[in-house]
């Protein structure tokens, strides 16, 4: 945050005056009550979600399948690899040295705790990753995850996925990492000793984070080009940044907005910032509580942020933010904080020099509870006088007081997957995979379609068996690879559809 | 690896090839489709033993001439020659392609100015009533997330370009193959963008008009239709613009837009053509009209059917251990690969700053500083997608990297390595130090080798409108 002197210099006239003439007006004070008052209704659209929320996020399982049962000495992934999706896998407690990589829908992995004793995962400092997956509907729980070099639990554009109950040590970049999904819940977890952030949700939606304990990382919990997350009943002490909320330049998926960050115990985080030269924590300035840069409708409500050397809050936009780079397609702007009830002790009490001098420029000295820096529209603040503030004065009171009528973002029953008509399955498969080889008359590569048409006319299922296991049938032509990548009700589709399909 | 191979030379300059090494300058092109195609009079058949011809058939074939579905005693001729290569080990190696079977279909044709523009899309197309082709894939089955078209294995695409009609899209590939385009004839688009090597050139700096040296490598073109800029350093937002620029930059093909109309002109063919591709205007014949069906063309250009998408989609039998390997590696947050080449594209289609060096003896590319007028992107490119990177050797922006290996190697080399003292570059966060073991890193390579899909690889024109022979292999080199 070194830019934060330049621009400090550049705009202390303007604002000397401004606070200047703010200072002598703050006669009469808004008192606001937070309880029984209006509730902030979120910007998340309520319609999306009509059945009954759930307990979690992934969806209910209507049979369970098959319960494997993992001892020390077998491996995990082989288990993963036997089991399909509705299974359970069950890790009894013991070592185990392995990166496990779930490809698959539903699977819940489990590890069983007796006595204390945990299923631990042991990355023995060499190997990158504990857990990945990409499937939806995933449950990871009761593991202990250590001495890994990349993650603890990732996720790659997993679905409906709950994280729960883990204790991770040491485990590299991020230690609960999911990333490109939506609906997940992340609750319960242990998380100390991470590089960068110890629970980072980047560019997902619809997120719940609660009841976590994450501690001696740079950043505790990281909301990054994500909407729609919920951080919540946590408790993130000694990291250099407790919690966060922004938007990074230069990703794919471009702001951050509809977060809320309630009710948290978030205390002691000074620890020097050891992130990596050139990752975006890497800026955090040691001893923030919670910091927005450039995410928009950012609630801040019911914590507790006591013991932060720079600031309790840290509010500010792209510009005033250091080695960022450039992305024209975001908006480098903190609009629409919102500043409700919280307990804020401490704070501010050797901020940086960078924040010292804006805060001059409202002739402001002493600690500092709440620091805002660069544009913002739409920003709001209840009970203002509670605090010690920096460039808080456009602010308005906010319209509401809590945010109680808002339980969760996850969406009831799980996300949908994309709904595609069995004849629509038919064509995309047909086209997309089957005409490389198969003209419609003559041969491309493969038959024509006709001669398959004439061949399997009216026994779809027949051509179902060949193209999961083709065997040769005409002298001279290519062998055709087989075609069970494709799930059944595909395979059925495109057989269906190459048999009515016309020129 | 492709079930078929066949190889087509260019009908006016044909040598006889002397060995299988010799054939790395040809073309090649899944058979039936030539024959569907092009009017044969004879054909060749080579059979070759470890590379070296065993013996050679003419084939006399006056009775296929035009006829599309007629083609099964050459087919049979075909297999025998496949059956007998592939017995007497007749493979090579190349650019990481293993051929298996070559053929070299030689031809001569009867003068036919008359070309007819296809009335059926490509592959992987579908034609609408009102003869449109729309893209149907795999992916379509999936969402993404903020419809960001990138995730992870099953993934929505971004939303491709597409809804040209069979027409345009033909009368594009004329186009792109004839060096009509340039200003002396003497290259076309496929010059530079080689389908034969990944739409590439196999080059580090491209060559333009007169020999000159470009600063950058010739982008592939596999999945333009799915990217929403276009160059190294970003300056073009759509095929459209993008085809304008080496149309008529000075160093590249040379052209000007009247120059261009008026050899598109003169060469009577092409009035034809594109009065079949834009019917419905009074003067088809314009520089957007060129543009539309460059861009429809490209938008064919279509890759998803790897190894790597049979596993995307649930098939895990489909890469091997060490490719399954690999693929961790380069998900891990430890690599990072996939944070910018990130599935299913393998680009995000962000600009980043990685500090690659240049080429021995040349300055700093600034990259996209110039697109942007920001020093922050001092030295950063677009990220390039890494479908078929394997037949797009040399990496990176100008080349700097021959392998694969190479290439990936740079990522272990720690941050800023390659960036000179009184350089100043912002390095993207990414760019870390992974200490990547040597085992890594072939796994990597061994990954990326398995997003090879070259199916649906565009057959080369039998012969061009305006009767110029092909220009797109001089620049070829072998690869090793």
């Amino acid at each position: 945050m070194k830019n934060l002197n330049t621009l400090a210099i550049g705009l202390a006239f303007v604002t000397f005056a401004a606070g200047w003439y703010l200072g002598g007006s703050n006669d009469a004070l808004t008192i606001t009550s937070s309880s029984g008052g209006k509730s902030y209704s979120g910007g998340y659209e309520a319609e999306q979600s009509t059945a009954a929320k759930g307990s979690g996020a992934v969806k209910l399982r209507t049979t369970e399948g098959t319960t494997h049962i993992i001892n020390p000495g077998d491996s995990i992934q082989a288990a993963v690899e036997l089991a399909v999706p509705g299974d359970t896998i069950q890790v009894m407690p013991g070592t185990y040295s392995e990166t496990v990589y779930i490809d698959k829908d539903d699977i819940h992995l489990r590890g069983v705790i007796v006595e204390g004793e945990r299923a631990t995962l042991d990355g023995l400092k060499t190997l990158n990753d504990a857990i990945l997956f990409s499937g939806n509907n995933i449950i990871i729980e009761n593991f202990k995850i250590i001495d890994y070099k990349g993650n603890g639990i990732m996720s790659q554009a997993g679905n409906n996925f709950e994280i729960r109950n883990n204790l991770i040590i040491d485990t590299g970049i991020y230690g609960i990492f999911p990333q490109l999904g939506k609906n997940g819940l992340i609750e319960h977890n242990v998380v100390s000793g991470i590089a960068d952030a110890a629970i980072y949700v980047g560019m997902s939606d619809n997120i719940h984070v609660a009841y976590n304990e994450v501690f001696d990382s740079v950043a505790g919990i990281e909301i990054e080009n994500s909407r729609h997350a919920i951080v919540e009943n946590n408790h993130t002490h000694h990291n250099t940044g407790g919690i966060l909320a922004f938007i990074t330049p230069g990703l794919p998926v471009k702001d951050t907005y509809d977060v809320i960050i309630r009710n948290n115990f978030i205390m002691d985080n000074n620890t020097p910032n050891f992130g990596a030269p050139g990752s975006t924590v890497a800026g955090i300035p040691a001893g923030t509580g919670i910091l927005i840069m450039a995410a928009d409708d950012v609630v801040v409500e019911g914590n507790i942020i006591s013991n932060h050397k720079t600031a309790g809050i840290l509010i500010t936009d792209h510009g005033n933010a250091d080695d960022l780079t450039l992305d024209p397609e975001s908006d480098p702007n903190a609009d629409g904080a919102m500043i409700l009830d919280n307990v804020m002790l401490n704070n501010g009490y050797d901020t940086i020099d960078a924040v010292r001098a804006f805060a001059l420029t409202e002739l402001h000295t002493g600690d500092i509870d709440i620091f805002q820096i660069g544009p913002t529209e739409g920003s709001c603040i209840n009970n203002r006088h509670r605090y010690k503030t920096v460039g808080v004065s456009d602010f308005t009171d906010c319209d509401f007081t809590n945010t109680d009528d808002i339980e969760n973002y996850l969406l009831a029953g799980g996300a949908e997957p994309r709904v595609i008509l069995p004849s629509e399955r038919g064509e995309i498969a047909y086209l997309g995979v089957c005409t490389g080889c198969h003209a419609y008359a003559g041969r491309l590569i493969g038959p024509s379609v006709m001669e398959i048409q004439a061949l399997y006319a009216d026994r779809p299922e027949a051509l179902v068996n060949y193209i999961n296991a083709p065997i040769p049938m005409r002298d001279n032509y290519p062998e055709m690879p087989a075609q069970n990548y494709l799930d059944a009700e595909t395979q059925l589709a495109v057989a269906n559809y190459i048999l009515k399909v016309g020129n | 690896m492709h079930p078929s191979i066949v190889w087509v030379r260019d009908l006016t300059t044909l040598d006889e090839p002397q060995s299988t090494n010799h054939l790395l300058h040809l073309i090649y092109l899944p058979s039936a489709r030539i024959l569907s195609t092009v009017n044969l009079n004879w054909l060749k058949i080579y059979y070759f033993t470890y590379g070296n011809i065993e013996r050679a058939e003419k084939y006399d074939l006056p009775s296929f001439r035009g006829k599309r579905n007629n083609n099964k005693d050459l087919g049979l001729k075909m297999g025998e020659a496949l059956k007998y290569n592939r017995r007497h080990g007749a493979r090579i190696s190349a650019g990481g392609f293993l051929f298996v079977g070559l053929f070299l279909v030689s031809y001569a044709f009867a003068a036919n100015p008359n070309i007819q523009l296809s009335d059926t899309c490509p592959p992987s197309f579908g034609l609408s009533e009102d003869n449109r082709c729309s893209l149907r894939h795999m992916y379509q089955l999936y969402d993404s997330l903020q419809d960001s078209g990138i995730g992870g294995l099953k993934t929505a695409l971004p939303k491709a370009r597409d809804g040209f009609t069979p027409q345009q899209i033909d009368l594009g590939r004329l186009l792109f193959f004839d060096p009509i385009l340039s200003a002396d004839n003497s290259l076309s688009c496929a010059t530079c963008h080689n389908p034969a090597q990944g739409f590439g050139d196999g080059m580090g700096r491209s060559i333009g008009i007169k020999g000159h040296v470009q600063m950058r490598s010739a982008p592939t073109l596999w999945n333009s239709a799915f990217l929403s800029s276009f160059f190294w350093d970003a300056r073009a937002q759509s095929l459209e613009e993008q085809a304008l620029g080496p149309l008529f930059s000075a160093n590249e093909m040379g052209n000007t837009p009247e120059q261009l109309m008026a050899s598109l002109k003169s060469a009577t063919a092409y009035r034809g053509l594109f009065k079949q591709a834009f019917p419905d205007v009074a003067t088809a014949m314009s520089v957007d009209h060129v543009i539309t069906a460059l861009t429809a063309f490209q938008s064919s250009l279509v890759s998803l059917n790897s190894r790597y998408d049979q596993y995307a989609h649930g098939y895990h039998k489909a890469l091997s251990k060490n490719e399954i390997a690999g693929l961790n590696v380069f998900r891990s947050f430890v690599a990072r690969c996939s944070q910018c080449h990130t599935p299913p594209l393998f680009t995000n289609q962000q600009i980043a700053v990685i500090g690659t060096p240049e080429p021995e003896g040349l300055p700093r590319d600034i990259g996209a500083q110039q697109t942007f007028n920001s020093a922050v992107l001092r030295g950063g490119f677009k990220v390039p997608t890494l479908r078929n990177i394997a037949q797009t050797a040399p990496y990176m922006h100008s080349g700097r990297f021959q392998t694969l290996r190479e290439a990936a190697e740079f990522y272990t080399g720690g941050r800023g390595h390659a960036v000179p003292e009184d350089e100043e570059l912002l390095l993207h966060w990414h760019i870390s130090e992974p200490n990547l073991t040597s085992d890594e890193i072939d796994r990597l390579v061994d990954f990326m080798k398995t997003l090879s899909d070259q199916s649906l690889i565009p057959t080369t024109p039998a012969q061009l409108p305006s009767g110029l022979p092909f220009k797109h292999m001089e620049n070829m080199h072998e690869k090793s």
